[in-house]
């Protein structure tokens, strides 16, 4: 169970007497704590809870679809499953997961300050979550969801017999909770970056989570707009989007999707900054040029703003619009690509090693990798009037969200839990379980590829039999994914408890997180850090205890100071 | 009849070859770079793999060229796949003259169609091989979508508006037309087939079944039924502009404005009669929102359709003179 890559041996390892977790005890040091890493942790379990609901109603869409006449669902309770399970997933798990989770923990520890900038904000933020979720279940509970997590009108606003209110209020609540987060992790890396730490020697995780911050900010209000106006419509009557008043149903459409298609961004780009940690901690090697990654995150950012009617390319809208929105989708995918080659031009001349992290980081660039280019079917005009609408972009969409989202969180659990918990977790069984997740994640959905260009369209529980062979592939991957998924969460648990004490620094990495304790005292560094040092930078930093070609090897230093 | 494993699906329309084309280009470029990016992974994983436990990497950190290199290729090759994509799309989204036009009702959960000579089915749809067939499509409720993937075309259904496709089939069968956009319980079973056949059985077909209705009479029985007709005299005399040659034809408008009265206007014109009032007249109509289904509208606009041939009236025409154009 030894990780290979740790050059310390010594069997001193020991947990700091007084940590964040131990500073305080009882349930109110919970619910009422400040403390960035609490409210990430109060995250992680509520995150979780999400995640496993909505894993849940995956798993009986993939049962119900194992043959075309569907036998264990009637055809209401299947729009329900798929519908509760793109709203659990989109709004209450991959949205918070990366930047609620380990953005909260981390920035802070990254750039060398104390807490975020509006420390009871955070707290605020996440009990606005909990308050959207219970509002989300209430509508789950009490008639159910069937109007697709999308609630084109007038289906959701008019003819839908599912309790579409309480859902779309939870989720306007929960913006909140997005907005909030965004505008604190905008104003703490804004002005509590720690002595040297400039904003180039910043982590790219910490770029990655700021571009994210801007597009929430940006983004979640018109969402909350849209999603009132559909209330307002389906509770008063008003005609905003009904053509039987007036209204115009694809007025919806872009107001939805001008949120919608840059959240997208909001959940690949922190699992991007997760990659960009991993890759040059595990390869010992400063990232590829720094510089056009950190770019390539704003540039997403900003124009991922603007390709928002490529969903809606078959509703008639005007050619030239099309055309347009055909050619700013192509723009973004250059700097997803130029990613892409970075990471893997940063390891060339690296000194790589295999553990966990960097499995789930080979994970994300072949997913990845998938997911972006078949965005390219779906943004050429001409493949679009085909695939439009069909299981190619189910496959698409979630290559980038699981294959991409997931792979990232999951990646960054593994590589920030010996900081999060200061226990290791069991190696050999996580690099299984992340195998396990990779060969179930392509059985499941890579079918579905072909599924869509045969021209099987979306949310159908029931199907033409032609389609059923490949239906048979997606179930059964769907049952390797999902031992996948109840790996991790097992032994991460465990090891939470029981794991083997990991020290400071276990990787070792570079970055100011691992500078302190693991896990961290309450106030994260017994001295304010002052950073002499670029990110990522292996040579000139010999506390890590490393055999740089032409410095004396060293012993490492526990600590700062 | 088909391998157990398909891959593509049937190429039965013009649009089927045009779409695979630019569908294999894309697949093919993204092959080389997914391929080509693996292996450099696979290639760097093994040539640079750790060797002892405290080795770190180079200390190389980026390169200008490179990154040109790898913004600039990519760029031109998006480039090209958007320039192919976008000239078939707009192909698909302009429609040729001499169509043979075939009106679509989207309803939760079901399709009516109606062939040129009124003609009806349901969730059937028969058409000739080799000819440019138009759909134009409207929806009683929520958004639909009608989709044939074996022709690689579909179009939005949306409510309150008509929209159109157009396709050639090319390939006499039977093939699977599907309900693409979600629309609520039954929206899975809301398809059928569209038949391809031969011209000349196809106009057999056509000619067939007794009792078919014909959609400018049933039209001109609601004209009466609703109305319509008491202000709309065909003389010009009425409290609301003769319809006699309106169709197709430029209307001239309170505001100065003209506008071409087609399907669109017409609709707009019984569902919503104020937004676009006729010059000279007043704006009395009641509106016909509710009263009137799309099918109804559909064999209104047949009839008004119809009055294209009708002497047009010296005084209460609603066509525009001649002489006046946009001010």
């Amino acid at each position: 169970m030894s990780t290979s890559s740790t050059p310390t041996t010594g069997p001193a390892l020991k947990l700091p007497e007084k940590d964040y977790l131990n500073a305080t005890y009882g349930i109110r040091s919970w619910l009422l704590t400040t403390d960035h890493k609490r409210i990430a942790l109060l995250y992680l379990v509520s995150v979780t809870f999400f995640f496993f609901i909505g894993g849940f109603f995956a798993m009986m869409i993939r049962l119900h679809l194992l043959t075309p006449s569907g036998y264990l669902l009637s055809a209401d309770t299947y729009n329900r499953m798929f519908t509760m399970h793109g709203v659990t997933m989109i709004f209450f798990f991959l949205i918070p997961s990366i930047p609620a989770i380990l953005g909260n923990f981390l920035i802070p520890l990254m750039i060398g300050a104390k807490d975020l900038a509006f420390p009871k904000i955070n707290l605020l933020s996440w009990y606005i979550y909990i308050v959207g979720g219970c509002f989300t279940l209430y509508s789950m509970i009490t008639g159910g969801l069937d109007t697709g997590w999308t609630f084109y009108t007038p289906l959701s606003t008019v003819y839908s017999n599912s309790a579409v209110a309480p859902a779309v209020v939870g989720i306007f609540i929960t913006g909140f909770s997005s907005i909030l987060t965004g505008l604190n992790f905008l104003v703490t890396v804004h002005t509590m970056r720690a002595p040297g730490m400039t904003w180039f020697r910043l982590p790219l995780f910490v770029w990655a989570h700021y571009a994210t911050s801007v597009v929430m900010i940006l983004g979640t209000p018109v969402i909350a707009i849209t999603l009132g106006l559909a209330a307002m419509e389906r509770v008063f009557g008003l005609g905003f989007f009904n053509p039987a008043m007036g209204g115009d149903p694809i007025l919806f459409q872009h107001l939805f999707w001008f949120y919608s298609h840059p959240a997208v961004y909001i959940m690949i780009l922190p699992a991007m900054g997760v990659i960009s940690e991993i890759i040059p901690t595990f390869a010992r090697k400063k990232l590829f040029g720094y510089h056009f990654v950190a770019a390539a995150s704003l540039a997403i950012a900003v124009i991922g703003f603007l390709v928002w009617t490529h969903h809606m390319f078959v509703t008639g809208q005007s050619t030239y619009a099309a055309l347009a929105f055909s050619f700013l989708t192509f723009l973004v995918a250059i700097p997803s690509a130029v990613k892409v080659f970075n990471w893997t031009a940063t390891l060339f001349g690296g000194s790589i090693s295999f553990d966990t992290p960097m499995l789930y980081a080979f994970g994300f660039l072949g997913l990845f990798l998938v997911g972006g280019l078949t965005g390219l079917f779906l943004g050429t005009l001409g493949i679009d009037i085909h695939v439009h609408d069909t299981y190619f972009v189910v496959a698409h969409f979630h290559y980038i969200m699981v294959g991409g989202a997931v792979m990232g969180y999951l990646g960054g659990l593994h590589l920030w839990w010996p900081k999060i918990t200061g226990r290791m977790y069991p190696e050999w069984l996580a690099r299984i379980a992340a195998l396990i997740l990779f060969v179930g994640f392509n059985l499941t959905f890579f079918p579905q590829f072909v599924l869509g260009y045969l021209g099987m369209p979306r949310r159908y529980h029931v199907y033409p039999p032609e389609f059923q062979v490949y239906n048979v592939m997606s179930t059964a991957g769907a049952s390797i994914l999902a031992v996948g998924y109840l790996l991790p969460m097992i032994y991460l648990t465990w090891a939470a408890f029981y794991g083997k004490v990991a020290g400071n620094n276990p990787w070792p990495a570079t970055g100011l997180e691992w500078t302190t304790a693991s896990p961290p005292p309450t106030e994260n560094f017994e001295v304010t850090p002052v950073v002499t040092w670029e990110a990522y930078d292996f040579h000139n930093r010999p506390e890590l205890g490393l055999d740089v070609p032409g410095q004396p090897g060293i012993t490492p230093a526990h600590g700062d100071d | 009849m088909q391998s157990p494993l398909p891959f593509f699906p049937q190429e039965a329309s013009n649009f089927a070859p045009k779409v695979d084309a630019v569908f294999l280009f894309v697949l093919t470029t993204c092959l080389f770079f997914a391929v080509l990016v693996t292996l450099l992974i696979i290639y760097a994983s093994y040539r640079y793999r750790r060797t002892s436990p405290g080795e770190v990497g180079s200390t190389s950190e980026g390169n200008l060229a490179l990154e040109i290199g790898w913004t600039v290729i990519p760029l031109i090759i998006a480039l090209f796949m958007f320039a192919w994509g976008a000239i078939v799309y707009v192909n698909y989204r302009t429609d040729p003259t001499n169509t043979l036009n075939i009106y679509v009702v989207g309803k939760q959960w079901m399709w009516k169609l109606q062939q040129p000579n009124g003609k009806r089915e349901i969730n059937e749809l028969h058409v000739p091989v080799g000819r440019n067939i138009k759909l134009i499509l409207g929806s009683e409720d929520v958004i639909h979508d009608f989709f044939v993937p074996a022709f690689r075309v579909k179009m939005d259904v949306v409510p309150g508006r008509y929209n159109t496709m157009w396709f050639r089939p090319t390939k006499i069968g039977k093939y699977h037309f599907f309900c693409s956009q979600y629309c609520g319980t039954n929206h899975a079973e809301m398809g059928g087939w569209v038949t391809v056949m031969d011209p000349s059985e196809y106009a057999a077909w056509l000619s067939d079944e007794a009792g078919n209705v014909n959609p400018v009479s049933a039209g001109e029985k609601l004209f009466t039924q609703l109305a319509c007709v008491t202000c709309h005299l065909g003389n010009g005399t009425g409290r609301a502009p003769s319809l006699n040659g309106v169709y197709g034809a430029k209307v001239l408008l309170a505001d100065g404005t003209t506008i071409t009265a087609d399907d669109a206007y017409i609709r707009e014109s019984i569902l919503q009669p104020k937004a676009k009032i006729v010059a000279g007249y007043q704006p009395v109509m009641p509106t016909f929102q509710g009263l009137v289904s799309e099918e109804q509208i559909l064999n209104l606009t047949a009839y008004i359709k119809s009055l294209q041939s009708q002497p047009v009236p010296a005084k209460g025409a609603g066509i525009a003179p001649a002489t006046t154009g946009k001010k």
